[in-house]
């Protein structure tokens, strides 16, 4: 066990956590979500923000840019985030609709058993996967560098680049929007509705498959724009990027309690901030095994997670 | 509605497992006496680490294309085993290929991993392999009596990377890092042995990863001004941009592995700039006769480093062929006593019973990312 390296490099692990976490948490704001409303979960999540991410590359390849181009002004850059931001989203958003009218809803028209969920959400993420795989003949690709990596706020041994900066503000924004969307707004009341009794709610006058649309459409616009940041950060994507980031934000949504917007926001942090630290503590080659098992003992204490589940159940 | 839905998934899946075949390649040429034999070629030439790969295949089909010219009424394919330089697909493709008898010979495995799986199988099935790339010093010790390789092993590239890092960048804070691959640990363990102390820290990535902020902020805090990073492009990319937007500016340096058209242009050429990579070959773009112009005629792209190797070896396998050393076993005794050199590479092949190229023959040289470009830098001196 190496402190002396967690204590080292405990500003810059704590940063990177949060920045990683806050993609975490907005990819796992979709797996709660659907869950809330259906019990149900979309392993196809990860393929939307996965297709999200070429949204994003593909969006800033139309105006000329890729890994090798300098970085544009801040203003510019700004406006060619902002836009990839919208293209992802709808690009994720679509997909996310997709996949529920042509997947899920047959399934749901004719009764069919869980089951019958669970295999065609892992079977229409292989296909997603397989499919942009061999579109892009499994190959990476390079996101160009947008804004620049001097840092912007700098106190004692902690600073931010403004990447960072970015993904974390606009990752707040995007949780503080959906919350208030989901608890003050009257489609929101309609989610909440379903979520607690969906034929109660269907005899008070909500359309259920329209909600159940809404629903995917939102989580897919969660993804876009966690794609977008993912490829801001990582600086490149390809066509199983998804499967990994998608386990880590459904074990966040889990941890934060599934089903609760608010637990899948800590969850994702949470889960970001363990894994640097243990990465520190124990070297990196325990990464992943430290995330998993911090959520398995979790869980040993607190099955539903850490601020339980309750988009449906509660006070609503 | 409904039915639309169904066809639509229906459609992606059969898309899917479709596309899935077409790498399988085809083979073509006449069927009379034993003339439309195959080359085989194993690796990764779909997935992320396919910009190495590929010069590799490229060379093979440049030497079977002028022979298939010259040699028109008996003509010999190169069939294509798409690894993706996962060792998990490697078995079922080795089986695919020891099966099919009309593949007489192989070039590759690439990579060390694939190779570990598909040489047990080759080695039953009596096929010859010649790996164009796989740097692995184990894998000459398993007595696998098929095996050849046509390159030096990490034994001479480890300690020159380690004599690059401390003779021509004099750096005394070096961080070493693998991927915990077949190939990287086996690489970094050599050139720690001469790094010595000159080491200030080491980690670990795993396969796949995107996310480095943990390593990231070690490599910073140690104070290291040269990071030597044993694994493939497709972690290696990613990792040196995120390095880079850290602000770390120390030297990158890297292995084989590392040396593709994809390292550059996934990371970005302001990113990846003065990043230096090692390959024990000699530079492709330096190959001797026509091959480079040949090469690039056909391409129209400078050929990458091993493509003049695998040129080489297809050659030696179309000799066999020639001569009439039509099976698995002739060919596997032709390979035995073979000693001429290559019209690409100049390298006199020649191996030692274990597989081993002739030590005399080994050279490892640094490659220096310059302007967009790998550019031979220097042959580094053993040691």
């Amino acid at each position: 066990m190496d402190f002396a390296e967690l204590v080292r490099g405990f500003p810059e692990l704590t940063t990177t956590g949060l920045v990683q976490g806050a993609i975490y948490a907005l990819i796992a704001l979709g797996y709660t979500l659907v869950y809330g409303v259906l019990r149900l979960i979309n392993f196809a999540h990860s393929e939307v923000f996965m297709i999200g991410t070429f949204g994003a590359i593909w969006t800033w390849a139309v105006f000329g840019l890729d890994s090798n181009s300098g970085a544009p002004s801040v203003p510019k850059a700004l406006l060619l985030i902002a836009l990839a931001i919208v293209a992802a989203a709808l690009l994720s958003g679509s997909v996310a609709l997709l996949i529920e009218v042509t997947a899920y809803r047959p399934l749901r028209r004719r009764n069919a058993p869980p089951l019958a969920f669970l295999i065609t959400a892992i079977g229409a993420s292989y296909a997603l996967m397989e499919l942009m795989g061999t579109l892009t003949q499994r190959r990476q690709v390079g996101a160009p560098a947008l804004l620049p990596t001097k840092t912007v706020i700098s106190i004692g041994g902690w600073s931010i680049t403004p990447v960072q900066l970015l993904t974390l503000v606009v990752a707040v924004l995007m949780m503080v929007g959906l919350d208030w969307f989901v608890n003050k707004t009257r489609f929101g009341k309609g989610i909440r509705a379903v979520a607690q009794d969906a034929n109660t709610a269907a005899l008070m006058g909500v359309n259920k498959s329209r909600v159940i649309a809404l629903v995917f459409v939102l989580g897919g616009l969660m993804a876009g724009v966690a794609a977008v940041f993912s490829d801001m950060k990582s600086g490149n994507t390809r066509y199983n990027i998804g499967f990994l980031l998608g386990l880590k934000a459904f074990s966040a949504a889990v941890l934060g309690g599934i089903g609760n917007l608010r637990g899948a926001a800590i969850g994702g942090l949470l889960l970001g901030l363990v894994e640097n630290y243990g990465s520190a503590l124990f070297g990196s080659q325990w990464r992943d095994l430290i995330a998993f098992v911090v959520l398995i003992v979790l869980l040993m204490f607190r099955p539903t997670g850490l601020l339980g589940e309750s988009l449906g159940r509660a006070r609503a | 509605m409904r039915v639309l839905g169904s066809v639509a998934i229906a459609a992606l899946i059969a898309g899917g497992a479709s596309a899935c075949k077409q790498d399988e390649g085809t083979s073509g040429g006449s069927a009379n006496k034993a003339c439309d034999l195959k080359i085989g070629f194993f690796g990764a030439l779909s997935g992320a680490d396919a910009g190495l790969v590929t010069p590799m295949k490229q060379g093979a089909d440049l030497a079977v294309e002028k022979y298939n010219a010259e040699n028109a009424d008996c003509k010999v394919s190169v069939q294509a085993f798409d690894s993706q330089g996962k060792a998990d697909l490697a078995g079922g493709l080795a089986t695919s290929a020891a099966a099919d008898s009309k593949i007489v010979a192989m070039i590759g495995p690439a990579f060390s991993g694939e190779s570990e799986v598909a040489l047990p199988i080759f080695d039953t099935a009596g096929l010859s392999v010649i790996t164009p790339s796989a740097t692995r010093p184990s894998l000459a010790t398993k007595n696998w009596k098929v095996f050849h390789r046509g390159v030096g092993n990490d034994f001479s590239q480890g300690p020159a990377i380690a004599s690059y890092i401390k003779n021509v960048l004099k750096a005394e804070k070096a961080f070493v890092i693998d991927d915990q691959s077949a190939y990287g640990a086996g690489l970094a363990d050599e050139a720690k042995k001469v790094l010595g102390t000159t080491i200030i820290g080491t980690d670990k990535v795993v396969d796949n990863a995107q996310e480095f902020g943990a390593q990231i902020s070690k490599v910073k805090t140690s104070g290291a001004t040269v990071l030597f990073y044993a694994g493939y492009t497709e972690e290696a990319a990613p990792f040196l941009k995120q390095l880079r937007a850290a602000g770390w500016t120390g030297t990158f340096i890297g292995g084989d592995g590392i040396n593709d058209a994809n390292m550059l242009s996934v990371t970005g050429q302001k990113d990846v700039e003065g990043t230096v990579s090692t390959c024990p070959c000699g530079p492709a773009t330096a190959a001797k006769g026509t091959f480079v112009t040949d090469f690039k005629a056909k391409y129209s792209v400078d050929p990458g480093v091993y493509a003049d190797v695998s040129f080489d070896l297809a050659n030696i396998y179309l000799e066999a062929i020639k001569a009439g050393k039509t099976s698995r076993a002739d060919i596997q005794a032709f390979l035995s006593t073979y000693n001429k050199a290559g019209s690409a590479s100049g390298v006199t092949y020649k191996w030692e019973p274990n597989g081993e190229l002739d030590p005399a023959q080994v050279k490892v040289w640094a490659f220096k990312a310059t302007a967009g470009a790998w550019a031979p830098e220097l042959e580094i001196p053993k040691a």
